[in-house]
C-alpha cells in the first residue's frame, strides 16, 4: 500500500519530465545558429539569426556556447548548422598543420569536411598590439618591430592568445622580441591594466570597441605576421540543400559590415548597454533596408523560456538518477562487495568538478541539453545511492527478524518492510540530489543547453550585474521550490507512525 | 512436532550452543529459562531458521529446516519478541494482517480474521489505526501476538514477550496469555528468565546454562530432583527474590 502510494506520487513527476522533453529537443527544421562566448560572435549570431527568420524559416540561436574548438566540433557534428568565424583562425589555428595558402585551399579543406563558408562580412578582425598612445608616443613606437628596442616593457595577453598557433609563441619568433615579462590575464582585464599602467603592451582584436574608447595606439604588424582574419559565417553543406533560403539570407550580409561599423556594434553592446539583439536589428534595418526588428523577448518570456529550459534538464536528470540510484543502493546494500564498488564509483563522480564533468560530454555527446542532462543525472546519483543504501542498513536488528520469522520474502521484505521504513532518508538523499541539481544546471548554459545559466554567462561576459541577477535569482528561488516541494511531499509521503524520526542520512 | 538433533551454534570464536538434542511435543507449552547469555534465544532461532546450526539439523512436522523449506515452515510458526518488533511504518492492524494480504487473502477474511484476534487478545478496537508508537507496551506486545496468530500457526515462538513490561501489565498480560493457549492448545516454546514466569506457563521446562541443557523436566521434577547443584542455586536465587518481595530479575 505504502509502496503503491509512494509510487503514484511520482509518477506526476514523471509525466512531467515526459511532456516536457520534446521542449528541449529541437524541431526537425531548424535553423540552429551558434557563437562564441565574446561580444562581437554573439552579434553576428544575432544578425543570422534576425536574417534568416526575415526569410521565413524557424531558427535559434544558441548563444556563447565557448571557445574555437567547441563551435568547430559542435558544426562537425551537426548539433549546429551555422556559426560566425574567421578565416585567419580557421587558416593559423584549427587547421593550422594543413598549412593553407589562401582562402582558396581553405574552401576546398573546408569542403573535404562537409562545410561551407559565406562570402566575407567585410571586416577584418585581426589581432594587433595595443599600447597606451601617451606611453607608445613617449617611447616612440608606431610598428611591432619598435617593440626590440624595449626589452623592460611588460606585456600583458588574453589566454587564448597566449597559447594559439597564431598568438605570441609565434608572434615572438617572427619578431624576435625579447620580453620577459609575459602574463596570461583576461581580454577584458587587460584594458583595465593598460590604462591603470600595470601593462604596457596587450593584444587586441581589431574591431574592439574598447580601442577608441581608451583611445589606444595600434601598433602596424610590419612583418605581416598575423594573417587576414576576414569574418565569415561557417555552415554545414548540408544546410544548402536542406535550406537553401537560409544559405541566401546569410550571403546577404556579404561585404556589407566594415572594421568600423562592427566596431561601433561592439561599441553599442559593450559601453553603451544595448542588447546584441538590439545592436544587429538596428544595423540590418539601417544597412540592408530590411524590415528586421529586435525581436528581444520580454522578461517574462525569456524567464518563461529559461524556467523550462532549466527544468526540463533538472526533471529528467533527476527522475533518471533516482530511477537508477534506488536500484543501485539497494544492490548496494544486498552485496557487500558490489556494494563497495557502487559507493566507490557514485563517490568518484562526485569528486570530478561539476564543470569538467560537463565539458567531457562534449565529445560523447555534443552541446546542448542530452549531454547537460547526463552531467546533471552522473551528479544526481551519490546523494540517492548513499542514502538508500544508508536508509536499508539502519533498519534494526528486531525489525529484520521480524520480517523474516514472518515467513517473507526477500522481495516482499525490500518492498513492503525494507524500502517504506528507509522511505524517509531516501526521500532526504533524493532533496538534496534536487537541490545540487538546480544549482549546478546553471552551469549546462556553458555547452549550450540553456536555462538559468544562459543570463548569468552573458552578465560575467558583458560585466553587467543585472544581467546575472536574471539567471541568479530565479534559480535561488527555485532552489528554495523545490526544497519546500519535498517538505511537502515528505509529509505526504511518510506514514505517520516514521514522521517523529529523523529524516537525515 | 520441533526436534533438534545434536543442533550446535558458534558466534565466531564463543560456543553458544553445544549439540543439543530436544524435542518439542504437539499442544504443550515448553518454557526455556536460564540466566541471561545461557543461549536461549538462540536455541528458539534455530527452531525458525533464524539460527542456522553448523552442525546437527533441526526438524519441523518431519522435515528439516533448509534454505527451501524455511520461509513455508515460518508462515506455520508465529514469533513474537520482547516489545513486539512491530513495523513501525504500519499501523497495528497493517501489522497484524501483512502476511495475509502477502499472501493474497481476502478482504473479508482478513477482517473476521482480525476481528476474531481481537477479541482474544482483549485488544481495544480504536488501536487497530494507531501506529505502534502510538500504543503502550502492553498494547504492543497483544499486536504483536495478533500478528503471531494471524495465519493460524502450529507453533507459537515466544522470545522474553513479557520482559519490557511494567509489573501490574505483566501480570495482566499474563493471565491473557494462558488462557490463549490453552483455548486454542497450540504448540508453545517460550523464552523467559523468570521462574515465576515459567511455573505460570510451562507444562515442561528446560534449564539452560552456558550453551548447554542442564535439565529438563516439570517443575517438581527440577525442584525436588534437580539433577545437578546448578538447579538447585537457580531455584533458590528466584525464590529469595520472592522472599524478600522484589521483582524478579
Amino acid at each position: 500500500m505504502t509502496r503503491a502510494r509512494f509510487a503514484s506520487r511520482l509518477l506526476p513527476l514523471a509525466a512531467l519530465a515526459l511532456l516536457l522533453a520534446p521542449l528541449a529537443a529541437r524541431a526537425a527544421d531548424e535553423v540552429r545558429i551558434g557563437s562564441k562566448k565574446f561580444t562581437e560572435s554573439v552579434i553576428l549570431g544575432e544578425a543570422a539569426r534576425l536574417l534568416i527568420k526575415d526569410a521565413g524559416l524557424a531558427v535559434r540561436h544558441r548563444r556563447e556556447l565557448g571557445g574555437t574548438a567547441v563551435l568547430w566540433n559542435a558544426l562537425l557534428r551537426g548539433d549546429i548548422d551555422v556559426y560566425p568565424e574567421y578565416t585567419g583562425t580557421l587558416r593559423a589555428e584549427t587547421l593550422a598543420r594543413l598549412k593553407l595558402a589562401d582562402d582558396a585551399a581553405l574552401e576546398a579543406a573546408l569542403a573535404k569536411r562537409g562545410l561551407r563558408m559565406s562570402p566575407p562580412l567585410g571586416f577584418n578582425n585581426t589581432y594587433a598590439l595595443g599600447m597606451a598612445r601617451a606611453r607608445a608616443a613617449e617611447l616612440g613606437i608606431a610598428r611591432i618591430s619598435d617593440l626590440t628596442r624595449h626589452p623592460g616593457l611588460r606585456f600583458g595577453f588574453g589566454n587564448e592568445f597566449m597559447d594559439r598557433g597564431d598568438g605570441w609563441p609565434a608572434l615572438k619568433r617572427r619578431y624576435r622580441l625579447p620580453q620577459a615579462d609575459v602574463r596570461g590575464l583576461d581580454h577584458d582585464l587587460g584594458y583595465r591594466g593598460l590604462v591603470a599602467g600595470e601593462i604596457d603592451v596587450m593584444d587586441l582584436y581589431s574591431t574592439d570597441a574598447e580601442i577608441a574608447y581608451y583611445g589606444l595606439a595600434v601598433l602596424v604588424d610590419d612583418l605581416r605576421h598575423f594573417p587576414a582574419y576576414r569574418a565569415v559565417f561557417l555552415y554545414r553543406a548540408d544546410l544548402a540543400a536542406r535550406a537553401p533560403a537560409a544559405v541566401r539570407a546569410l550571403e546577404r550580409l556579404a561585404e556589407r559590415l566594415d572594421a568600423g561599423a562592427m566596431s561601433r556594434l561592439n561599441r553599442a553592446v559593450k559601453l553603451e548597454g544595448a542588447s546584441e539583439t538590439r545592436a544587429a536589428a538596428g544595423f540590418l534595418s539601417a544597412r540592408l533596408g530590411t524590415g528586421v526588428i529586435a525581436d528581444e523577448s520580454s522578461l517574462g518570456a525569456r524567464l518563461w523560456q529559461r524556467t523550462i529550459e532549466h527544468l526540463t534538464l533538472v526533471l529528467i536528470s533527476l527522475g533518471a538518477a533516482v530511477g537508477i540510484s534506488i536500484p543501485l543502493g539497494v544492490v548496494a546494500f544486498r552485496r557487500r562487495g558490489a556494494g563497495r564498488v557502487i559507493l566507490g564509483m557514485v563517490g568518484a563522480i562526485q569528486t570530478l568538478p561539476a564543470l569538467a564533468l560537463l565539458v567531457f560530454m562534449i565529445p560523447l555527446l555534443g552541446i546542448g541539453g542530452p549531454p547537460a542532462v547526463v552531467a546533471l543525472f552522473l551528479y544526481s546519483l551519490l546523494p540517492i545511492v548513499r542514502n538508500t543504501h544508508a536508509g536499508l542498513a539502519g533498519i534494526g536488528a528486531p525489525l529484520r527478524r521480524s520480517a523474516l520469522a514472518l515467513g517473507m520474502e526477500a522481495r516482499d521484505r525490500l518492498v513492503r518492510i525494507e524500502l517504506p521504513l528507509a522511505a524517509p532518508v531516501i526521500l532526504a538523499g533524493i532533496k538534496t540530489a534536487a537541490v545540487i541539481n538546480v544549482g549546478t544546471a546553471t552551469l549546462g548554459a556553458l555547452i549550450g543547453a540553456g536555462g538559468y545559466g544562459q543570463p548569468i554567462l552573458t552578465g560575467i561576459r558583458l560585466d553587467d550585474t543585472a544581467s546575472i541577477l536574471e539567471g541568479a535569482l530565479p534559480a535561488a528561488l527555485l532552489a528554495l521550490a523545490v526544497q519546500a516541494a519535498f517538505e511537502m511531499a515528505e509529509r505526504r509521503l511518510i506514514p505517520r507512525g516514521l514522521r517523529h524520526r529523523v529524516a537525515a542520512g | 512436532m520441533l526436534t533438534l538433533e545434536q543442533a550446535a551454534k558458534r558466534f565466531g570464536e564463543t560456543r553458544a550452543l553445544h549439540p543439543i538434542d530436544l524435542t518439542v511435543s504437539p499442544g504443550r507449552t515448553l518454557v526455556v529459562i536460564g540466566p541471561s547469555g545461557c543461549g536461549k534465544s538462540t536455541l528458539l532461532g534455530l527452531m525458525n531458521g533464524l539460527v542456522v546450526p553448523d552442525s546437527g539439523r533441526v526438524c519441523f512436522a518431519g522435515a528439516p529446516l533448509t534454505a527451501e523449506t524455511v520461509t513455508a515452515a515460518r508462515r506455520r510458526m508465529g514469533y513474537v519478541i520482547q516489545e513486539g518488533g512491530l513495523f513501525p511504518h504500519l499501523t497495528a492492524a497493517d501489522n497484524v494482517t501483512l502476511m495475509a494480504r502477502v499472501l493474497g487473502w481476502e478482504q473479508a477474511r482478513i477482517g473476521t480474521r482480525l476481528e476474531e484476534l481481537r477479541q482474544l487478545t482483549h485488544f481495544p478496537a480504536a488501536g487497530l489505526a494507531r501506529f505502534p508508537g502510538e500504543l503502550s507496551g502492553g498494547q504492543l506486545q497483544r499486536v504483536g501476538l495478533m500478528r503471531a496468530l494471524m495465519l493460524d500457526p502450529d507453533v507459537l515462538l515466544l522470545d522474553e514477550p513479557l520482559g519490557a513490561l511494567d509489573p501490574l501489565i505483566r501480570f495482566d498480560l499474563q493471565e491473557d496469555l494462558r488462557e490463549i493457549f490453552t483455548r486454542l492448545a497450540k504448540t508453545v516454546v517460550m523464552v523467559t528468565h523468570d521462574l515465576g514466569e515459567a511455573a505460570f506457563f510451562a507444562d515442561s521446562i528446560v534449564l539452560m546454562r552456558e550453551g548447554a541443557i542442564v535439565q529438563q523436566g516439570t517443575l517438581a521434577n527440577l525442584s525436588e530432583r534437580p539433577a545437578d547443584p546448578f538447579v538447585t542455586r537457580f531455584f533458590e536465587a528466584q525464590r529469595g527474590h520472592w522472599a524478600e518481595g522484589g521483582a524478579a530479575p
